[in-house]
Order: structure tokens, then sequence, then C-alpha cells
């Protein structure tokens, strides 16, 4: 066959081939391009929490005292369920999560609806008052709240000048009071800063639902858990899975309101961690498997987070 | 009508206690900055004179220039980097968009439900490793890599109209080039709100540096005001002119760009 024949014989199937072909290598040309913008954040990821996460899983399965370690497999987790000061922890770390989330979710609710009532004076001024909370390091706000609350502190002082107390509280001595303490100081830091995604996600609400409920007589409490509330739901859920991820982990201000104490009344999972690695004569292993715990309760969450996006 | 009237009092009574709580942390701070250890320990809500004593007080104890030089170098640089690395990143997701690359960024996605206490010791033996450990290097690197900056710019790239990309490349533009020339100046507002994030992030930092800081010389303001606080009789004057120095930056940030404060904290989730 003569190649001029074959040429025009083919060169109907062969226009496509020549397409793909430089479609093909424009797809290389963005696929390599794809790859060098990613590239820097995807290395650093794998390298900083990737591989960190699993090594700390293989950790876990090691106990010792500083680099003398051996392999105890899951000797640790045995080690969890006797050992007083994780238990303690633990369970001061679900006080906190049980009593805390859900009062501040409630709270900055109400906050974001009220704020959120037509003809509203000084809306700005107080929005703004109560935000301003978050913007401070955790670290600053909590020196605050340990000299405020120091027995013979300012809020000790004031109670008892209104006379609502006679006897000045124990704020950061007792067991009970200090955790008290903790609450009221993450409620003040975060109230605001979930208030602010109710407020956004309350503006997308469509105002003629309130108008209707009025004329049918519904009134503002039954207005707020009946329309507003499963309105939000969304917004609810994704405010209550970040508030329990971040009480899971909490440090700064137990670190610097009480140091975990009076009596590990207020020692929370992160705070044992810390201590296990850098306070006392570190094991590793051990402070791997106690991180563990809080990486198992934060899966739960965010597969239970993941679940309900899937459902809506 | 009347117990309308009730209700928008009772509205505005509450709200008004909200705010008053809200803020007299506020006051109790610049107060007690300006006050000696005894008057705050007695609970002294006026003005003082000691606010020039307490800072000398606080500049002797600790090189309060160097300790800000610290801080503000630590923030500054990692939030440029991380704007950078991450904006990139997130850029390339949607911009390169293909079924692998996607699948990366649905892992990466999950790494952000990890909880630092999990990394912060595999983190420390590496930097130990490395010889890293006591740098600010080893402070600022595994911020860098910051996934919800990553998502956060890929969230508003979507919106972004590819047409100038393609009329770039039309053109022969190389690919770096549009994205620093076409795509940083358009997405300006969207750089601002993540600005405000890293920086607030990474100025408030505390439990990476305290694990990773030891000399002096090297530490931040929050470590200062923590190792502070943390003596048994703690001079409550000169922590509280540290903690007004620590608030400052943050809060003028916030003030200067309220508006991108907001939208970058909202943004990710609308």
């Amino acid at each position: 066959m003569s190649s001029s024949v074959s040429q025009q014989l083919s060169s109907a199937p062969e226009n496509p081939k020549k397409k793909q072909g430089s479609h093909g290598s424009f797809h290389r040309f963005y696929d390599i391009n794809g790859w060098t913008f990613v590239g820097g954040a995807v290395a650093l990821v794998a390298l900083f929490m990737i591989y960190p996460i699993l090594n700390s899983l293989w950790l876990s399965l090691h106990s010792g005292r500083g680099i003398v370690t051996e392999f105890v497999g899951f000797g640790n987790i045995t080690r969890l369920f006797n050992d007083p000061v994780f238990i303690k922890a633990l369970s001061n770390t679900f006080i906190f999560l049980i009593i805390q989330v859900p009062a501040m979710i409630l709270l900055s609710l109400a906050l974001s609806s009220c704020l959120n009532t037509p003809n509203l004076r000084f809306r700005g001024l107080f929005r703004l008052a109560i935000f301003l909370p978050c913007v401070t390091s955790l670290v600053a706000y909590s020196i605050l709240f340990k000299s405020m609350f120091s027995y013979e502190g300012i809020i000790n002082a004031s109670l008892l000048w209104t006379g609502i107390i006679s006897d000045p509280i124990p704020w950061l001595t007792d067991p009970f009071w200090a955790k008290v303490t903790i609450i009221l100081a993450i409620t003040w830091r975060w109230t605001g800063y979930n208030m602010i995604f109710y407020l956004s996600a309350m503006q997308n609400i469509d105002k003629s639902i309130y108008e209707a409920a009025r004329l049918e007589g519904v009134g503002a409490i039954k207005q707020f858990f009946y329309i507003t509330v499963p309105l939000l739901k969304p917004v609810i859920l994704f405010t209550t899975v970040m508030s329990t991820i971040g009480t899971l982990q909490l440090f700064d201000e137990v670190m610097n309101i009480t140091q975990g104490g009076p009596a590990d009344s207020t020692m929370t999972l992160s705070m044992y961690i810390y201590n296990l690695s850098f306070k006392f004569v570190p094991n590793f292993g051990y402070a791997a498997t106690v991180s563990y715990v809080i990486v198992f309760f934060a899966a739960i969450l965010a597969l239970l987070q993941f679940k309900m996006a899937k459902d809506k | 009508m009347n117990k309308h009237k009730f209700s928008r009092l009772a509205l505005y009574v509450f709200l008004s206690i909200s705010a008053f709580v809200s803020l007299f942390p506020f006051y109790w701070m610049l107060v007690s900055s300006t006050n000696s250890t005894a008057d705050i320990n007695s609970g002294k809500l006026s003005f003082g004179s000691s606010l020039m004593e307490n800072l000398t007080k606080l500049n002797t104890q600790v090189d309060l220039g160097l300790v800000f030089y610290n801080t503000s170098k630590i923030a500054i640089l990692s939030t440029v980097f991380t704007l950078i690395i991450s904006s990139m990143a997130g850029y390339g997701f949607e911009v390169y968009k293909s079924r692998n690359r996607d699948k990366v960024y649905n892992a990466l996605l999950l790494t952000m439900m990890i909880p630092f206490a999990a990394l912060m010791i595999p983190l420390f033996t590496m930097m130990a490793k490395a010889n890293l450990l006591d740098t600010h290097f080893a402070v600022m690197l595994p911020t860098i890599a910051s996934v919800f900056i990553v998502f956060y710019f890929r969230q508003c790239t979507k919106v972004f109209p590819k047409e100038l990309i393609d009329a770039a490349r039309v053109d022969g533009v190389k690919e770096w080039r549009i994205f620093v020339f076409v795509y940083w100046p358009v997405m300006r507002s969207t750089y601002a709100a993540a600005f405000i994030i890293v920086f607030m992030t990474s100025w408030n930092a505390f439990l990476w540096p305290l694990i990773v800081l030891q000399s002096a010389e090297l530490k931040t303001i929050n470590l200062v005001l923590s190792s502070l606080s943390s003596a048994y009789f703690p001079d409550f004057g000169v922590i509280m002119v540290g903690t007004v120095v620590a608030t400052i930056p943050t809060l003028a940030v916030f003030f200067a760009m309220q508006k991108q404060f907001v939208a970058g904290m909202t943004g990710s989730v609308k």
C-alpha cells in the first residue's frame, strides 16, 4: 500500500488520535502543575501530621523511662484502666464537656437571637462587646481569670459587697469551685465566637417565617425553639463538634489557672499527656497511649458529624 | 402592649449584662496594669499610678523588647509561609482538578480531626533528632502547612473567575505567573481574612512553643506570662502589664480588619 493512500484512508480515524495526543500532553502539563502547586503543603502535612500520628501509634505499644523503652503491646491500655490520674483526667474532661458545651451553645444561641430582633438599638455595640473575648490569647485571659478569681480577688470582693455570699468562695483551691472557674472561663472566651456563626446563619433565615408565626400568636420563646433552633441545626452541629474537640484538648486554661489542681480536680487529658512527657521522668509510650484516647473520641465525633451531614 | 414593653426591657437587660460580663475582664486588665499587686489582690477597681513602676519591673525581669521581637518574628514569618504554601495548595486542588488529587485532598481534610496532643510527642522527638529543639524554626515548621487554610482557599477559589486563567494562558503567561499576578490581586480579601486567622493562632500559640523553647532569650510573650504567673506569689501588677502587651497586637489587628475577621471565621462554613 502506498503511503499516500494509507494516509488518506486512515486520515479519518487518525484525527481523533492526534487530538488525544495533544490532549495527553495538555493533561500531563496540567497534572505536573497540579502536583507542583499542592506538593509543598501535602509533603509538610505528611511529615508533620501523618507520620507523627502513625509514630504515636507505634510508641503507644512501648513503655519505659526516658530513652530506655521496651515493647509492651497492649500493656499500656491495661495500665490506663488502673491509673487513677488518667481516670480522673478522663472524667474531668467529660464533666467539662457535658456541662460547658451545651450551656455555652444555648447561651450563644440566646444571645444571637436577641441580637437578631428587629429594631434593636446599639446592636453593633452589643455584638462587638460580646465578641471581643475571643480576640484575647488563651494564656492572657487565663491569667486574668486567675487574678479575678483569687481568694481575695475582685469576684469574691464584689460578691461579698453585694451580699450574695457571706464567706469568700475558694474558687481556685476547692476541687468543685476550681472546676466551676474553668467552666466560667471557657464560656467567657468562646460564647461570642459561636455567636458569630449563629448570627451569620440567622441572616439566611427568611424573615416572613417569623412574621407568620407572630401573626399566629406564637411567642418569642416558642419561635426560638420551633423555628430558629431547627433551621440552624447544621451550624449548631458544626459548632458543637468544634467545641467538643476543643474541650477534649483543653490545656492552656488549666495549665495557667489551676495547673490541674487542686488534687487533680481540673486535670485534663492534654495536661496529663504534657506531665507524663515533659514534667515527670518522660514516658513517651504511655503518654502516646493517653493521647490515642483523645484521637479515639475525636474520631467518633468526626464520624458522627460525617453521618449527620450525609443524612441532611 | 405592656407585656411587649416588658420583654423589650428584659432583652436590653440581658444584653447589657452579657456585654458587661464580656467587657469587665478587659477593664480589669487595664486597671490592674496601673495598680500595685497588693491593690490588685484586694480588688481595687479604679486606675492607680503604678503603671510605669510595673512596666520597669517587668522589663528588669525579662527583656520585654526581645520577647516582643521573638513573638512577632514567629507570628509574622509563619503567617507569611503558611499563606504562600497553603494558598498554593488550595489553588492547585481547585484549578487543576483531578480525581487523584481529590483523593489526596480528602485525606488532608481528615487530618484536621487529629488532636495536637497526639502529635506533640512524635514531633518533639523528630525535632530532637533533627537537632532543632530550642529554635524558632522548630516552632514554626509544623504550623506552616495548615489544612484549614488550604480548605479555606479552595472554597474561596471556587468563585474565582476561571476565564482570567484561560485568558492569561492564551497570552502565553506561565502558570506560576498566573498565580502570582492574576490570582493574588483578585483574592486580596481572602488573603486578608486568612492572614488574620493564622496570625492570631500563631501569636496566641502556647503548648508547642512551651515544649520546644527552653532558652530565656528565645521565649515568646505567652511563655513568659505563663511562667511569671505560676510563681507561688505571682506579682500580678507586673503580669497585667504583660497581658496588656500580649493583647494589644491581636486587638489592633481585630479592629483594623474587623470585617475580614468575621468573613474569615464564617466564610468556610457557608
